[in-house]
Parts: structure tokens; C-alpha cells; sequence
């Protein structure tokens, strides 16, 4: 049994009268641990892939089964306690709250959780330490460079130990230097076993990955693998 | 999420945004400080008045002469024509009633009093010994009137504090001659202050038997008659005894009015408390504004907090996380708006207090309790809306917006 398990997924919109097929007769498995990358022009459904991979939008038709079971059948409040626990987010303009400190938009997931404040102030110690971000921590959104603000965000992303990583363009507002950097700390959390999946325009970025999906018109164009997929 | 949580998570939004939540506070204060202030005023004017009536005396009785129509007390009550004018003899058979324990004539004028060359005007109120202890008034030196025949025109007067003082000063008063118009009179006591009562002022008044006072205006006639019932209980009996008498001393027919305390408290009270009720009516409608302004305000900040929301989405807030978060910070928004009004509010009564000293203008219990109630209640009624807004935003289309 794979992690993500899809099967014939469709997703329309209905713009004015005319309706578009953002996903179709999509089906695609991925194993738990996998990096993969998802590639594909502008308005080729990457995006909502990705979203429903979240949990944040549903399909018209078609079944998502994770960890074997089907979520698209879940109240919207189980798909919050799914996405809680099991899934991480990180966005490309990295959504961080900006009235609230680097610690505690870290602590968000925990504090959604109803962990308490002494776990979590522990648990977030750990992670800012982790992130090197320990002289960040009083740091508000607006005090930190791009990188750090990204650096906080997967910090955020992973402070739950979620199943999966789901980044969104995740080096898309950072320069070179500091892509490079997110980059390699998002591979260093899919080497300790949690599922990478990146959707990037960057073919550099999607190179490394060791599997590529190419979506063209919402549908799977191509399905590459890197020579030694590392899949456990 | 726990409570505590959402309720830090929701103080902080709050103050995360200090101009919008600074206004809306003040809007809600306002409301809550007009309630406050206004049924402070309100029921400050009523409690005055009623005062006014309590320092009467109880268990009171007012004759006065004239027909009244509806029966009830109105301007008219206290100036109406005379067809047949109450006399002493009125009041000495009102005396008989079984009910009755005091009666006290009055006969009010304007003179002038002179003593040692000085001189001033002021009023001068012919009564009998009854008076005193019908009005619970109290004695600053000597003596009230002798109790004696209402006929009688002894020359004697007593002297309120302020008339002492100033004809006087620190010489003793009591014993000492003083003409009142043409009327030699001995001062046989001084008043003690008891403030006011129906524009009649103690300090500034000159007590004589109601006799000489008659004498004094040339008159036979009477101002009112003052009558004091056994008992709070026996104000009725003693009402229907009254009218009784004076029926039959008037060929059957009573063109007299009686007025009760209680019927002339009873009156104020009611009309003054519908004015505060009114008032209060009035001032609840800024409380109303006030949590139209909360939801507005909640609505802008879901849309201004869109991304945000849709963030918390993301990271598994649940619906009921995102609204109670947002109901949250409304009533906070809205209870710290109904505390500043309440200290404005009360504020303003003390300075209503401060420049009118005669109104106790305090803010009644329930108005107080109603006001902060109504902007608790309106703050969260009306961030109902904007929060389930927030909970129904599509997590994918409010992250996209940022």
C-alpha cells in the first residue's frame, strides 16, 4: 500500500459559463519517504495537485486514500485533524503571521493541537535550535531576512512530525544563495523520512528530486524517476 | 485549541491592530457612557423630586382650596381659583376626624422684617404649634409656637437660621423685639436648618401664629391645610374623613382638593421613571450603532486576515477554532469598550454630581448592568456573522490571497 494512493481524480471550475478542467482522470501513487518533484507550466494544475494532496480543496470525482484510507469523504473538520497531524505546508510568500513572533508562529500547529504551553514552548526550543534560528525566536516576521522566514516556516511545517511536506515553489521569493540553503534543509528532512513533494518551475530544483512529475492541461504528461530511486 | 489559547491568540489579534481596535472600543464606550450617564440624569431628577416630596413629612395630607377635575396632581393643583376660601375654622374642624392626629393651617405671605435698623424681605408663614412636628422640623434655640387657639394673635415669632444670623449675628435672638410689617413681634425660637421643601426655605423664613398672619395680610383666608394621618394605613379613612367634614361645612359640596404624598410621589415616580426609561431607550440605539460598528469592523478584518485565516486552515484549524477565535476578539473588543464607557460614564455622573450638587445623579443598578449586558451581547451578536464568515473561508482561494 503506498501513502498517497490517487485514482481517477477530476477537478473542474466553473469560471462564468465556460468550465475548466484543472485536474483529469488523474491517478498516481506515492510511496511513503518518496521526493518528488511536480513540474509543468502555469495553469497546468500543479497547484491543485498540491492542494489536494492537502486536504485544502477536494476532487469533483475520484478517490484520494491516504495511508489507506479515503479522505475524500471526510467532514471538514476530520481533514483539519488529518492536516494537523499528518501534513505540512510550505508556501512560496511563506505565510507567517505577522503580529506574532518567530516562536510562536512556530507554535501555531501545537497550539491548533491544544498541546500545552510548557510542551510546546519545549518542543518549539527544539525546533528553533534545530533551525538555527535560537537568536530569531522574539523575532517578529518583518525583523527577519527571507531565508530565516522561510528557515520559520518549514520549522512550522514540521513541528507536528507530519507524514508528508507539501512546499509549494518553496524557493520561489528567495535568492540563489538562500534557494540553495531551503533546499538542502527540505532534502535533509526527506532523507529522516518524511514524503517531499515540491511543486517548482525551477528545472534546477526539480532535477534533484528523485522523481518528476511533468502535468501539462491537468493531466500527468510524464512520470520520471531518478536512475536510484530512493524509495524504503 | 484550548480556551486560554484562543483567548491569547484573540488578545493578541487585537492588539496587533491598535487604530481599529482604538475606535471600535471608543464607539462602544460611548454607547455604554450614554446609557450610564443619561439614566444617571434621569433618575438623578427623579430621586430629586421625590426627595423634594419625602421631606414633606409622612403620612401627609394637603388641602387646598378649589375644585380639581381629574383629581390627579398637575400645575394646576397648586394654583387653582378660590370659590369658597378654606379658613381657620376649616382647619379646626378637621381636627375632629378620628384619623387626623395633626393639623396645621397655613397662610403664606411676603413682608418685611426689621431689627435694629436693619431690614430685608422674606416670607413670612402663619401656622399653629402642629406645624413643627408635622414637618419634622427641630429647634435651634427656644421654642416653637404655644399650642393655642387658632383664633389667637399672640406676638410671637420663630426665626429660621439664616434671618437669625443676619439680624442678629452673635447676639442671642430669642426674647428680642422684631417688627414683621406693622406688627411688633417677640422672638420666642430659631429654626433649625432643614434645607428645602417646596420652595419654602426654613433658613429664610419668620414662623407666627396663623391668627397674626392673617392679620398681618388682612385676610381671613387660608393658603392650604396641612394634615398629618395616624398612620400610613389610615391615609385612605382619613382622606374620606376629611372630605366628609369639609362637604359639610361646605352646603354639600366639596370644592376643595386633597392631595396625598403618596398620590403626588406616586405620580412623579412614574413619570420621571418612563423618562429615564426613555432616555435610556435613546442611548441603547449608540449601543446598537456601536455593534453594527463591531461587525463592520469584524468584517474588514476577515478580509484584511483572509491569508491568515486561510494559513490556519492549512496548519488544521478546524471551523469552530477559526470562529471562536474571531467571537472571541469580538466580545473582548467589545467588553473593554463597555469597561472604558462604564468609567466615562461614571465619570460624567460624577461631574453632573460635581456641577449640580441638589441632583444625585448616580447611574441606577439596572441600567448599569443593562448597558454592560446589551454591549457584550450586541458585540458578539453582530461578530456572530463576520466569524462564521471567517470559518467558511475557502482555505485554498485565502491562501492564494495575500
Amino acid at each position: 500500500m503506498a501513502q498517497i494512493e490517487l485514482e481517477g481524480i477530476e477537478r473542474i471550475f466553473t469560471l462564468g459559463d465556460s468550465k475548466v478542467h484543472a485536474l483529469r482522470a488523474l491517478s498516481l501513487n506515492i510511496e511513503a519517504g518518496e521526493y518528488v518533484a511536480v513540474m509543468g507550466p502555469s495553469g497546468s494544475g500543479k497547484s491543485t495537485l498540491l492542494n489536494l494532496l492537502g486536504l485544502l480543496d477536494r476532487p469533483d470525482a475520484g478517490h484520494y486514500r491516504l495511508e489507506g484510507r479515503d479522505v475524500t469523504t471526510l467532514s471538514s473538520d476530520e481533514q483539519a485533524a488529518v492536516r494537523r497531524t499528518r501534513i505540512g505546508f510550505v508556501f512560496q510568500s511563506f505565510h507567517l503571521v505577522p503580529r506574532l513572533t518567530a516562536a510562536e508562529n512556530i507554535a501555531l500547529p501545537l497550539m491548533l493541537a491544544g498541546m500545552s504551553a510548557e510542551e510546546r514552548k519545549q518542543r518549539v526550543g527544539r525546533a528553533l535550535h534545530d533551525f538555527g534560528l535560537d537568536s530569531r525566536a522574539n523575532h517578529r516576521p518583518d525583523e527577519l531576512s527571507g531565508g530565516q522566514r522561510q528557515r520559520v516556516a518549514i520549522a512550522r511545517a514540521t513541528i507536528m512530525q507530519p507524514a508528508m511536506l507539501l512546499a509549494d515553489e518553496p524557493t520561489g521569493n528567495l535568492d540563489r544563495q538562500t534557494g540553495q540553503e531551503v533546499t538542502s534543509l527540505l532534502e535533509a528532512l526527506n532523507a529522516t523520512g518524511t514524503t517531499l513533494i515540491v511543486v517548482t518551475h525551477d528545472p534546477n530544483m526539480g532535477g534533484r528530486a528523485h522523481r518528476q512529475l511533468f502535468m501539462e492541461d491537468g493531466a500527468l504528461k510524464q512520470d520520471l524517476r531518478a536512475p536510484s530511486p530512493r524509495i524504503r | 485549541m484550548t480556551p486560554a489559547d484562543t483567548f491569547r491568540f484573540a488578545t493578541r489579534a487585537a492588539l496587533g491592530y491598535p487604530l481599529r481596535t482604538g475606535l471600535m472600543v471608543l464607539a462602544m464606550a460611548i454607547g455604554v457612557a450614554a446609557v450610564v450617564m443619561l439614566t444617571a440624569l434621569g433618575d438623578g431628577a427623579r430621586r430629586y423630586v421625590v426627595g423634594e416630596f419625602a421631606s414633606l413629612g409622612a403620612n401627609l395630607i394637603i388641602v387646598l382650596p378649589g375644585r380639581n377635575e381629574t383629581g390627579g396632581v398637575n400645575a394646576g393643583s397648586f394654583i387653582t381659583s378660590t370659590p369658597r376660601d378654606l379658613t381657620v375654622g376649616d382647619a379646626a374642624a378637621l381636627l375632629r376626624a378620628p384619623m387626623v392626629r395633626r393639623v396645621a393651617p397655613l397662610s403664606v405671605g411676603n413682608s418685611e422684617i426689621s431689627f435694629g435698623g436693619k431690614l430685608r424681605e422674606l416670607m413670612v408663614l402663619g401656622t399653629t404649634a402642629d406645624f413643627l412636628e408635622l414637618r419634622n422640623y427641630r429647634m435651634a434655640q427656644g421654642q416653637f409656637l404655644p399650642r393655642e387657639d387658632f383664633g389667637r394673635a399672640s406676638a410671637v415669632a420663630v426665626i429660621g437660621q439664616k434671618i437669625r444670623d443676619e439680624l442678629f449675628g452673635a447676639e442671642a435672638a430669642v426674647g428680642r423685639m422684631i417688627r414683621v410689617g406693622d406688627a411688633r413681634l417677640r422672638v420666642i425660637g430659631v429654626l433649625d436648618s432643614a434645607g428645602q421643601g417646596l420652595g419654602m426655605n426654613t433658613d429664610e423664613l419668620v414662623v407666627v401664629p396663623v391668627a397674626t398672619a392673617q392679620n398681618m395680610f388682612n385676610t381671613n383666608t387660608l393658603f392650604r391645610i396641612m394634615v398629618e394621618a395616624r398612620s400610613r394605613e389610615a391615609l385612605a379613612p382619613a382622606q374620606r374623613q376629611l372630605e366628609e367634614i369639609l362637604q359639610m361645612r361646605r352646603e354639600g359640596e366639596l370644592d376643595v382638593t386633597l392631595i396625598t404624598q403618596d398620590a403626588v410621589l406616586g405620580t412623579f415616580d412614574r413619570i420621571l421613571g418612563a423618562l429615564t426609561l426613555a432616555v435610556a431607550g435613546i442611548a441603547a440605539i449608540s449601543l446598537a450603532v456601536a455593534g453594527i460598528l463591531v461587525m463592520n469592523v469584524m468584517l474588514v478584518a476577515v478580509t484584511q486576515r483572509t491569508g491568515e485565516i486561510g494559513l490556519l486552515k492549512a496548519l488544521g484549524a478546524s471551523g469552530h477554532d477559526i470562529r471562536a477565535a474571531f467571537l472571541t476578539e469580538a466580545a473582548l473588543l467589545s467588553l473593554a469598550g463597555a469597561a472604558v464607557g462604564y468609567g466615562l460614564g461614571q465619570l460624567g455622573a460624577w461631574a453632573i454630581r460635581l456641577a449640580y450638587p441638589v441632583l444625585p445623579a448616580w447611574p441606577p443598578d439596572w441600567a448599569v448592568i443593562a448597558a454592560l449586558a446589551t454591549a457584550l451581547g450586541t458585540g458578539i451578536l453582530f461578530g456572530a456573522l463576520p466569524a462564521r464568515r471567517a470559518a467558511r473561508l475557502d482555505p485554498v482561494q485565502a491562501l492564494a490571497k495575500r
